[in-house]
């Protein structure tokens, strides 16, 4: 098998419960009297906008589904043409490109921002895509700082999560300036409580995929439920999605059937996916008859399989607690090699698979170490370098030989339970 | 009679600078260490590193500046990708092959996101060498700022006491504040000498001059800074026929002092420029006096310090400082020098572009890498940029 057809009921309602979504952000681009906020995926505080009744638009999200409906590069290429280099991450570059070229996008028209919100959860390039998107439209951008994990505990000290709550006190404040009402605490506490449950039942689902056969592609098929994760987590409907998504998954998982029609391959994926060219990645796996079993991209919003649940009773400070230690981009590299670890381990996996993305140097800057740390470990590990938006940072034919020249080496050897694949 | 009486002329000190930034190994630190008990030394990362907190702790604060053009990337190359800065490569290697032995431990920042991941990578390669990362705060409008940093700072001092055996009390850190403030105010001066008369003193020159700060204790350095005022102020020169320039861009990876002098000879007085930021990083001095000198320099560095594409401080424009920069220099116009691959950089320039357009002031964009070597080409470049102006 070289190709994958494999769509659930789950990818239908996601591409349903989008739509919505994405009619909703043009609603209001065309006056719908709803605001919109940006912010950032990376451990974001949706809750605290549900609680005000914002929408809140991700930049990120749009700019992959350009990627995705290989509509990007245009976009880039004009941002390219204002002085963004060539070198500069290309989420961004599509983001303003698309900006400056009114907001049409195929799938809806990204609304003016109410509230530029910052938060500010390791990546450095936020900062400067906010600051520019500030600069370019005029409104003062939110900063929302989240000091980085440092020190050894690998945890937020007292001292952070004091400064991040204050913080979070002041955005309220501005929340309450764009919308002319106070913070509703009882709404507040209700978005956290679906977060809450939608959290748990994500931490479910990625626990099934230490089932043999793996469900679902912990890669491939994650992606799709990540953006309900993130565009509609705190509502009714993104908790419906994943009621829905868990139910289909289980089934599958207690029928012993895959994504693929044989499991041959279980591996970790580590780094963002190549948005305009997914397809011809997955198959480039699935020939192989290899299953991603745990990604780390699909924590860089929040890391929920390893413990993490918000808490109604303390809303704000569980909302903290997930900017500050519980995704992925705000823990230092070192805290993803253990993570990585985890998912060998505890998941079952022989081998890792590193995708290098140019674009996004908060996951790709240091990949040669981690190979090398993980290859010394035994673990056969595999590098392979493209983007996850600029379209032209991808070599099929290279990226394919590589890959089948990985596992052809990992078939015939020895895994560490000491049985050839 | 003593020749070290005698006036030193501008050509001595800088040719005293550029041997000793030469020079591989970090030799004055160590003598310094060896000077007296509970001393230590640790390499800070660029860009900005609150010098005086390893200071009042006995730890010499020295200047990490990347692996120049002379050196070699032959082990951090399988670890960092080709896409990634040199100085992120090169100070991986100059840790490889035991050039940072010298040192006790490093501190990187906040500033980027390979920056961001060496100070992991570093701590894995070198389990042996404490490595310390300091989260600056990026919300610059939260009044909890300063004390949230204060905080971090007092955590950062407790690092340092571990190195050197021995905590600081407030009154080191008044005093280490006051000899940093003696290093940073002579700079200024310096620099508004170059601003004012960039004839008298060549950036070739200044450059060193700050650089050197890297490796020696702040007493010496403030000594030499000093006697290079001095020099300079007194020196004889005639005005060129060259245009004013602001230079930007060049905060991190440094470029090579060819480079430099490349630039000055195709026909430009660089009249400001962000070489090394972080030595004079505050507008003024940093209060000495008060009851919490800690939070006093956390206080500085949001609110009274210079502008960097690392700081984000949304308050202001970094686009419309640059263009008052310019105009406050009285420049002809603006060069846009960037590392190549450097993130912080290249995200600054669109902005400068579009705000340099409208203000109608030329500039120039280019790349370097700190491992060049040849520059013919650049200054080939420099050159037709300047007499496209000089002969307009």
């Amino acid at each position: 098998m070289t190709e994958t057809h494999y769509q659930g009921k789950l990818h239908h309602l996601q591409k349903e419960l989008m739509s919505e979504y994405y009619a909703a952000l043009t609603a209001s681009a065309n006056g719908s009297g709803v605001p919109a906020a940006y912010l950032l995926i990376g451990g974001n505080p949706v809750e605290l906008l549900r609680a005000f009744d914002i929408l809140p638009v991700f930049p990120e999200v749009n700019a992959l589904q350009l990627a995705v409906r290989k509509q990007s590069l245009p976009f880039i290429q004009s941002a390219e043409f204002m002085g963004y280099s060539s070198d500069n991450c290309a989420y961004v570059k599509a983001d303003i490109g698309m900006y400056f070229g009114g907001r049409q996008t195929p799938f809806a028209t990204i609304p003016e921002p109410s509230l530029l919100l910052c938060n500010y959860v390791g990546c450095n390039v936020y900062l400067d895509w906010f600051g520019h998107l500030a600069e370019f439209t005029g409104q003062s951008a939110f900063q929302l700082d989240i000091p980085f994990i440092r020190t050894a505990s690998g945890k937020p000290s007292k001292e952070d999560i004091a400064y991040v709550l204050r913080q979070l006190h002041h955005l309220i404040g501005r929340c309450e300036e764009i919308t002319g009402r106070k913070l509703d605490e009882e709404k507040l506490r209700e978005a956290v409580r679906l977060s809450s449950l939608t959290g748990d039942l994500w931490a479910k689902i990625k626990h099934l995929t230490k089932r043999t056969p793996a469900p679902y592609d912990a890669y491939f098929d994650s992606v799709t439920m990540m953006a309900p994760l993130y565009c509609l987590r705190g509502t009714p409907q993104g908790l419906e999605f994943f009621e829905t998504a868990y139910a289909e998954l289980l089934a599958k998982a207690e029928a012993g059937v895959g994504p693929l029609e044989k499991e041959r391959f279980r591996y970790v994926i580590e780094g963002p996916p190549p948005w305009p060219h997914l397809r011809a990645f997955r198959d480039m796996f699935s020939r192989w008859d290899a299953v991603a079993v745990a990604s780390t991209y699909s924590t860089v919003g929040g890391l929920w399989e390893f413990g993490f649940t918000h808490d109604p009773d303390h809303p704000l400070e569980s909302i903290a607690r997930h900017l500050l230690e519980w995704n992925l981009t705000n823990r230092n590299f070192l805290q993803r090699y253990e993570q990585i670890e985890r998912y060998l381990e505890e998941w079952n996996a022989n081998a890792l698979i590193i995708h290098s993305v140019k674009s996004c140097r908060l996951f790709s800057a240091g990949q040669g170490d981690m190979r090398e740390y993980f290859t010394k470990r035994g673990v056969p590990t595999l590098l392979v370098e493209s983007d996850l938006e600029d379209p032209r940072y991808f070599s099929e034919a290279q990226m394919r030989n590589r890959i089948d020249a990985f596992f052809e080496s990992i078939a015939h050897r020895p895994t560490r339970e000491g049985v050839t694949a | 009679m003593s020749t070290q009486t005698l006036p030193q002329s501008i050509e001595a000190i800088v040719d005293r600078c550029d041997r000793l930034i030469e020079e591989p190994g970090f030799a004055p630190a160590v003598a310094w260490k060896n000077a007296a008990p509970n001393r230590a030394a640790i390499g800070c990362f660029p860009v900005y590193t609150p010098a005086e907190v390893f200071y009042a702790s006995g730890v010499l604060p020295v200047g990490l500046a990347g692996g120049g053009n002379r050196m070699e990337i032959a082990h951090a190359d399988s670890r960092f990708q080709s896409f990634i800065c040199s100085i992120i490569k090169s100070t991986l290697e100059q840790g490889m092959t035991g050039l940072l032995d010298d040192l006790d431990g490093v501190v990187f920042h906040s500033i980027c996101d390979p920056a961001r991941n060496l100070a992991s990578v570093y701590s894995r390669n070198f389990p042996n060498t404490p490595v310390e990362y300091i989260h600056f705060p990026q919300n610059f409008e939260a009044e909890e700022a300063p004390r949230y940093l204060r905080d971090e700072y007092e955590r950062v001092a407790l690092f340092a006491a571990e190195l050197s055996g021995r905590s600081m009390t407030t009154e080191d850190l008044r005093a280490a504040i006051h000899i940093y403030n003696r290093v940073r105010d002579t700079i200024r001066r310096l620099y508004a000498l170059r601003r004012d008369s960039p004839h008298l003193l060549r950036t070739r020159e200044l450059y060193p001059l700050v650089r050197v700060g890297h490796l020696l204790p702040p007493e010496e350095h403030a000594e030499l800074l000093a006697d290079a005022l001095h020099a300079a102020t007194t020196r004889e020169g005639r005005e060129r026929d060259r245009i004013r320039v602001v230079l930007t861009g060049s905060f991190c990876e440094q470029p090579p002092l060819d480079l430099i002098a490349a630039i000055e000879d195709a026909g430009c007085y660089l009249v400001d420029d962000d070489f090394l930021i972080g030595r004079r990083w505050f507008t003024g001095d940093v209060p000495e006096n008060t009851d919490d000198p800690l939070f006093a320099l956390a206080e500085a560095y949001l609110d009274a310090s210079l502008p960097s594409p690392v700081k984000h401080d949304m308050r202001v424009s970094p686009a419309r400082l640059l263009v008052e920069r310019a105009r406050s220099h009285r420049a002809d116009a603006v060069i846009v020098l960037c590392a190549k691959f450097c993130e912080p950089s290249l995200f600054a320039y669109p902005t400068y572009r579009k705000a340099l357009q409208e203000a109608g002031i030329p500039h120039l964009f280019l790349e370097f890498e700190e491992k060049m070597w040849m520059f013919d080409r650049i200054k080939g470049e420099i050159e037709t940029f300047v007499e496209s102006l000089l002969f307009d």
